[in-house]
């Protein structure tokens, strides 16, 4: 049985195999991949490139589950940070993404993970981040009519 | 066909919580499922960018009440990854105690709760009966019902008080001489096992796709439980199974639950006997280290996470909550197509609503 | 003679024999104890779980706490209730559907705010979602505090509400107090 302890040497195999094969496939874009244990990843890429990136993850190293996607108000800029974990490989990659503030709209990955559908409506209720094609761009926890996105850092907590 | 739009909620005995489920009917066949959320958004994590370190901890209580502890418990595992803490081993197992305790707590609250919906009242007032055990134990540890606020960051607030292990021995053995009971009242009533057998069913392709954990996982055919992947705390040194079932419908979900309930019951009795003497918190900095971290355990109803982005502050500069709950419901519209009206409610009862996570 | 006016008519003469009249305030002296029995002793609940202290309502229904010893039953229509619990923050989206239900009782109503958060907003008091309070927009009768509201005190918090209906004795015709 794989525990955290006693884990076969095949993860950071798994890593390794990641750093040398993405490079090529997404036309060698600077990547700056670092392992930080035999668990996660940590990986940068474009805001064009991501629909790519998540089709090449899906279908190829197995990456079958979307976690989580985070969106930070950095004050010059948007960031949005996603993880995505594979149950086959034991292994969870954490991907960041800059987003410019006077165009931000990225690409939806819900095409290849439909778990990303919510997360991504939540990212644009709370943050204001347009994703392009997703199925249902609508506003999720506050009203339809709202005028504001509370979590950028010009937004006071008590409200207009 | 007549085809109509009907609204279930936000007032709605189905919905525990607060939430709108509008499904499009053809007669009496769901042809299309929307949920709706958001009567419950506090603006959490709009807070927590406003509180310090210390005073978060009570408020991440009040995200899942149902099963309050494990995210008391997530929060302070991230912050004390953020701030490179390492806590006493007697913390950590004594952590896992209550959460395991915690959980079995939940289920039955879920048991009770889905029995009543169903119209097995006696099964309702039988879960409740015995949940009030498992409260008074997390009562006498942390002092409260409901929201326990029993973890701090650096360890929990305070050792175990006289004689529990002896009252928590007893507990465990008398609901395990009880389990039974219950499981004759549902297994052996037709009408229980008629509005549940397949009914509800996810396939495993879709449920992965869809981002689903938890116990809805493993009732559709794929042993994943972040216990057992990527363990946390003393899991990696505690023998459980967790237990998955390949009927994929509302009665598989029932049966990992009620396992998921016996496997409880054997990590509390180990950790009662492999718990070392020790001091139980450290000592914690005011100020959030500036970097990320990020944690991730099983929560009773999948994977919860929390993600900090620190600043060398004392209050967080990001903090993002991921609840299991927000994933599965959107994956609502898949369980619901094709089946009739009065299915939703054991559908939606299956996967165990709490809209505190939700909705942040 | 067309049914509608036939049904003002007779409206009118209700009114003015029974409510404002004679006939409506002597029955009320005369049965206004029994009024009050019946009002007291049969408190209907909605069915209406908002937050944790809707867990704690519902555990205040089990075995060890039962709340149904004093005539407390949840129904899930606000048509049959007589009591409206808020046991919850009332977030903005909320606010008019709250005030929907509340409209769609009918009297006599009461209304029992249970815990922080609907006393005063309770630990998300200043955030930009929420309303500070059930009372901004709907009359509260009863406040029970707590965060989660203990079901001992839920129970104590209605045999107020029962000691504030035996003192009102509002007549069931006239609705004055008698």
């Amino acid at each position: 049985m794989a525990t955290a302890k006693n884990r076969p040497a095949k993860q950071s195999d798994f890593h390794v195999k990641l750093a040398r094969e993405l490079p090529p496939l997404l036309d060698n874009m600077p990547l700056d991949f670092e392992a930080k244990d035999d668990w996660l990843a940590t990986m940068r890429c474009d805001k064009g490139a991501i629909l790519k990136l998540s089709k090449i993850l899906s279908e190829r190293f197995i990456f079958e589950h979307f976690s989580l996607v985070t969106a930070v108000d950095r004050l010059d800029k948007f960031e949005l940070i996603y993880h995505i974990t594979s149950y086959q490989n034991h292994c969870m990659l954490e991907i960041r993404v800059a987003v410019p503030k006077d165009d931000a709209k990225v690409p939806s990955v819900t095409p290849v993970w439909g778990g990303a559908n919510w997360h991504e409506r939540e990212a644009y209720d709370m943050m204001g981040i347009v994703f392009e094609g997703h199925p249902d761009p609508r506003r999720i926890l506050l009203p339809q009519d709202y005028l504001y996105f509370p979590l950028r850092k010009d937004f006071n907590m008590e409200g207009e | 066909m007549a085809e109509m739009w009907i609204n279930m909620g936000p007032q709605h005995p189905m919905t525990h919580g607060l939430w709108n489920l509008r499904v499009k009917v053809d007669g009496e066949v769901i042809v299309d499922a929307v949920p709706e959320i958001g009567y419950l958004h506090r603006g959490m994590e709009k807070l927590f960018e406003n509180r310090t370190y210390t005073q978060i901890a009570p408020i991440t209580d009040r995200l899942c009440y149902g099963s309050s502890f494990t995210w008391n418990h997530l929060y302070c595992l991230t912050a004390e990854k953020l701030m490179g803490l390492e806590i006493p081993e007697r913390a950590k197992y004594i952590r896992v105690m209550a959460i395991e305790i915690q959980r079995i707590g939940n289920h039955l609250m879920w048991l009770g709760a889905y029995a009543a919906d169903l119209g097995l009242l006696t099964g309702f007032i039988w879960a409740l009966r015995e949940r009030e055990i498992f409260i008074d134990l997390m009562q006498s540890l942390s002092g409260s019902r409901l929201t326990y606020n029993y973890a701090r960051i650096g360890g929990v607030a305070a050792d175990l008080p006289t004689n529990f292990e002896r009252d928590c021995l007893r507990a465990v053995d008398y609901f395990e001489r009880k389990l039974p009971e219950h499981e004759a009242l549902y297994g052996k009533s037709k009408i229980f096992l008629m509005r549940n057998e397949g009914v509800g069913i996810l396939k495993r392709e879709d449920a992965i796709n869809l981002g689903v954990t938890g116990p809805v996982l493993r009732a559709s055919n794929a042993k994943i439980d972040i216990r057992k992947e990527n363990p946390y705390e003393v899991y990696d040194e505690i023998d459980f199974e967790p237990h998955c079932s390949d009927l994929c419908d509302c009665y598989g979900r029932y049966l990992v639950r009620m396992n998921e309930m016996k496997e409880s019951c054997k990590i509390i009795r180990q950790t009662l006997k492999k718990m070392p003497a020790g001091p139980v918190r450290v000592k914690t900095p005011l100020e959030g280290a500036p970097g990320e971290a990020f944690g991730r355990v099983e929560d009773s109803r999948g994977e919860g996470m929390m993600y900090v982005i620190g600043d060398g502050t004392e209050k967080p500069y990001r903090l993002k909550v991921r609840s299991p709950l927000f994933v599965t419901l959107s994956a609502a519209k898949k369980m619901l197509v094709g089946y009739k009206l009065a299915d939703v409610v054991a559908i939606m009862g299956s996967i165990d609503v709490c809209m505190g996570e939700t909705d942040k | 003679m067309r049914s509608k006016d036939f049904m003002s008519w007779a409206d009118d003469w209700f009114g003015r024999v029974m409510k404002k009249g004679p006939i409506g305030r002597g029955l009320d002296h005369l049965l206004t104890d029994f009024w009050t029995w019946a009002r007291v002793n049969s408190l209907y609940p909605l069915h209406f779980g908002i937050m944790c202290c809707a867990l704690e309502m519902a555990a205040a229904s089990g075995a060890r706490f039962d709340a149904q010893r004093l005539g407390v039953i949840y129904r899930s229509t606000p048509r049959q209730c007589d009591m409206l619990l808020v046991n919850g923050p009332v977030s903005k989206k909320l606010r008019p559907d709250l005030r929907r239900l509340y409209d769609q009782m009918s009297e006599p109503k009461w209304v029992v705010a249970m815990g922080e958060c609907a006393i005063s907003g309770g630990p998300f008091w200043n955030t930009y979602s929420i309303v500070e309070g059930v009372d901004q927009f709907i009359p509260v009768d009863v406040y029970i505090p707590g965060c989660p509201v203990r079901p001992e005190a839920m129970l104590e918090g209605f045999m107020k509400l029962q000691d504030k209906i035996r003192k009102e004795r509002k007549g069931a015709l006239t609705e004055e107090m008698v």
